[in-house]
């Protein structure tokens, strides 16, 4: 049997990654472009990286959403993790069924309608729209995947170990402390990336929740392509592209890093005597 | 106070027997409910200071529970648990001077073995260098030295089991909880391992409670053996009592090996019963007197170790012995088990120790083999 990729997994791949990462390669490419027009290439030139650094509209905004994002993932991963806590934790209570289906819904629901509720909300309670009901709003969304990405590690998580940690004289919120998050850390950091990011390239929910002063970058890149797509747009969308492909990778290399070591850990420790 | 002196005062420790002796812990009527599933039956036991004591049952009886009620993380859904007197059915585990090792030793992924030995210390808020040497005489125990800074994902299984009881060990609770302690070690590492724990519980002059469901283990370890069926004590007693003298067929069939032959009582008195079984042309004569009375349906008991086979027919043949045909033979190496087939169609097994090195044994498949045994070797038992 011949070993390796057939020419039709060749294909299938390469056009996948073609199809996923062209356009953001020409984007890329073209934030490099000498020429003020976007799609004709005059040479190779970093000075729209310069541009965008004097845009100050423009980088209030990456201001702005960098706050938004730090703030909401913040938030949103400590309540994201108590819900997650006490959805596997405690027993069963009434409601506990339609609590954790409901923990869910947000990440199935359209961005449209979930904005749509959170304004017809800040409007009824007489909230005024700005930068503190965006985090507001971006901590509501993104608690949910902090909330099911902490809980599919704690489903994991030997009770023993509290037990254990009790048994030696500490008391609950210690051992909550001492010992659950050292060990579902990793998950809580992971559910933190995701808000950061999913905060970070908000449009929908944010343009529903903002008011005046309140502009993050996702909504000034929107309202500046729909007057033309200029290299500075790209200049800025390749920072982004650079700041969240750095996290991804840092993320996924100690993860997988650690994965290693334990694994090797584990088979010198099985060849001990 | 030496090693030394311990023997001797092992060998008269029966604190169950004085009438005078505070119980350490002691189970009051204890009933354990999950919603309907009754796990703890009406339970009562007394254990005593410095015993080594056993609950030993099928899975599933109820021992978990009852060892997790001690340890403060279920609560009795009736009765009261006594430790040193006090009622501590309702104190958190954290306030409990109980110490457990878990089944899955539960050591903390994230802490090498000195600091998973000195958490619960840092619980109490012992000085620091207190607990650094505590925690060393902990691993000589153990004798865990060289691994002081390893996690324990880089430890093997047995290494791992002895941080675990070291780390259960370090706070020198009052009683020491240990739950299938050994259920994840090969046999040999098991075995060392049983007389490990007894020879530490010795010197440490602590009160341990075990949970297994190896019968062997049991009575390796324990100076009583509580049996447990479905959430119920059957005979708490001696290793030795429990196997030569079992409260019921449930005990006898549940410690090692036994034959039990269906009858009924044919006279009583002076220490001594007649038995007779119709349908096997069996009569035993066994020297114990027995409460049941005479005519009621009975069992007798006899291990196979105390089944003596032979070709030529005993003295006696009218009482205490019975004819066969070697049916099967069960090679072990050190003994071999004769499974003799009656003439009611019933198999009786019984044990010779290999005492030669034949190959060939002087009793063979299809052999006609008398069985015999002395009235001190059997017992009767009603249900
Ligand atoms: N928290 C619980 N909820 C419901 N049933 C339980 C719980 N803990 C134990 N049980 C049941 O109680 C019975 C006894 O369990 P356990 O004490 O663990 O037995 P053992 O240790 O003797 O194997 C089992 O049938 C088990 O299913
Ligand atoms: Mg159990």
């Amino acid at each position: 049997m011949r070993k390796g990729p057939s020419w039709f997994n060749v294909v299938s791949i390469t056009l996948g990654f073609v199809f996923l990462y062209l356009p953001i390669l020409l984007l890329v490419v073209y934030s490099f472009n000498e020429s003020r027009l976007v799609t004709v290439w005059a040479g190779f030139s970093t000075k729209w990286y310069g541009e965008m650094l004097r845009n100050q509209a423009l980088m209030d905004a990456a201001w702005v959403t960098v706050r938004v994002a730090l703030l909401s993932a913040s938030v949103a991963t400590v309540l994201g993790t108590l819900g997650a806590v006490t959805l596997t934790r405690f027993g069963r209570f009434p409601g506990r069924t339609m609590f954790s289906g409901m923990i869910y819904a947000p990440l199935v629901m359209p961005d449209v309608i979930l904005g749509l509720s959170l304004l017809l909300m800040f409007v009824a309670v007489g909230l005024d729209r700005g930068f503190w009901t965006v985090v507001l709003a971006h901590t509501t969304f993104t608690m949910c995947y902090v909330a099911v990405v902490v809980q599919s590690r704690l489903v994991a998580f030997d009770r023993d170990l509290e037990e254990a940690a009790m048994d030696l004289g500490c008391p609950p919120m210690k051992t909550f402390f001492l010992i659950t998050l050292p060990i579902i850390l990793p998950a809580v950091v992971a559910g933190w990336m995701l808000a950061f990011t999913l905060s970070l390239d908000d449009l929908v929910i944010a343009s529903f929740a903002t008011g005046p002063g309140a502009t993050t970058l996702p909504m000034k890149i929107y309202s500046q392509v729909r007057l033309g797509v200029t290299p500075e747009i790209n200049a800025v969308s390749t920072v982004l592209i650079v700041i969240v492909t750095i996290g991804v990778i840092i993320a996924s290399v100690t993860t997988k890093r650690q994965e290693v070591a334990r694994q090797k850990a584990e088979r010198m420790a099985a060849a001990a005597p | 106070m030496g090693q030394k002196t311990l023997g001797p005062v092992r060998r008269s420790f029966a604190p169950w027997l004085d009438p005078q002796a505070k119980p350490l812990i002691r189970f009051e009527n204890v009933t354990k409910r999950f919603g309907d599933f009754v796990a703890v039956d009406d339970l009562s036991i007394d254990i005593y200071e410095r015993e080594f004591f056993a609950l030993l049952g099928p899975s599933g009886c109820g021992k978990t529970t009852l060892l997790r009620m001690l340890a403060g993380f279920e609560t009795p859904t009736e009765g009261r648990i006594l430790l040193d007197g006090k009622d501590v059915s309702r104190v958190p585990p954290y306030r409990r001077p109980v110490n457990m090792m878990f089944q899955s030793y539960a050591l903390f992924p994230h802490m090498s073995v000195e600091a998973n030995i000195a958490f619960g210390l840092k619980q109490d808020g012992m000085p620091k260098a207190d607990i650094a040497a505590r925690v060393e005489e902990m691993l000589k125990l153990v004798k865990l030295e060289q691994f002081a800074k390893r996690r324990p994902h880089q430890l093997s299984g047995g290494q791992r089991q002895r941080v675990a009881l070291a780390r259960s060990l370090a706070k020198r609770p009052r009683v020491l909880l240990l739950d299938e302690p050994l259920g994840a070690l090969d046999k040999k590492l098991r075995e060392a391992t049983q007389f490990e724990l007894t020879d530490l519980q010795q010197e440490l002059g602590m009160t341990f409670v075990i949970v297994t469901h190896d019968q062997e283990e049991a009575m390796t370890v324990a100076d009583r053996i509580a049996v447990m069926d479905h959430g119920k004590m059957v005979q708490v007693a001696t290793p030795s009592e429990i196997y030569e003298q079992p409260a019921s067929r449930y005990v006898a069939d549940f410690i090692g090996d036994i034959n039990m032959i269906e009858g009924r009582i044919e006279a009583s008195g002076e220490g001594r019963t007649r038995f007779r079984s119709e349908a096997l042309g069996l009569t035993a004569d066994v020297l114990d007197a027995t409460p049941i009375g005479v005519g009621e349906t009975s069992w007798l008991a006899i291990r196979p170790e105390k089944v003596s086979v032979s070709h030529e027919p005993p003295a006696d043949t009218s009482v205490n012995a019975v004819e066969g045909e070697v049916w099967d033979i069960g090679y072990l190496g050190d003994v071999s088990i004769y499974h003799v087939r009656l003439a009611g169609g019933k198999t009786i097994k019984a044990t010779r120790a290999n005492v030669t090195r034949l190959i060939e044994r002087p009793i063979t498949w299809d052999d006609k083999v008398w069985l015999s045994w002395s009235p001190d070797a059997a017992l009767v038992l009603a249900a």
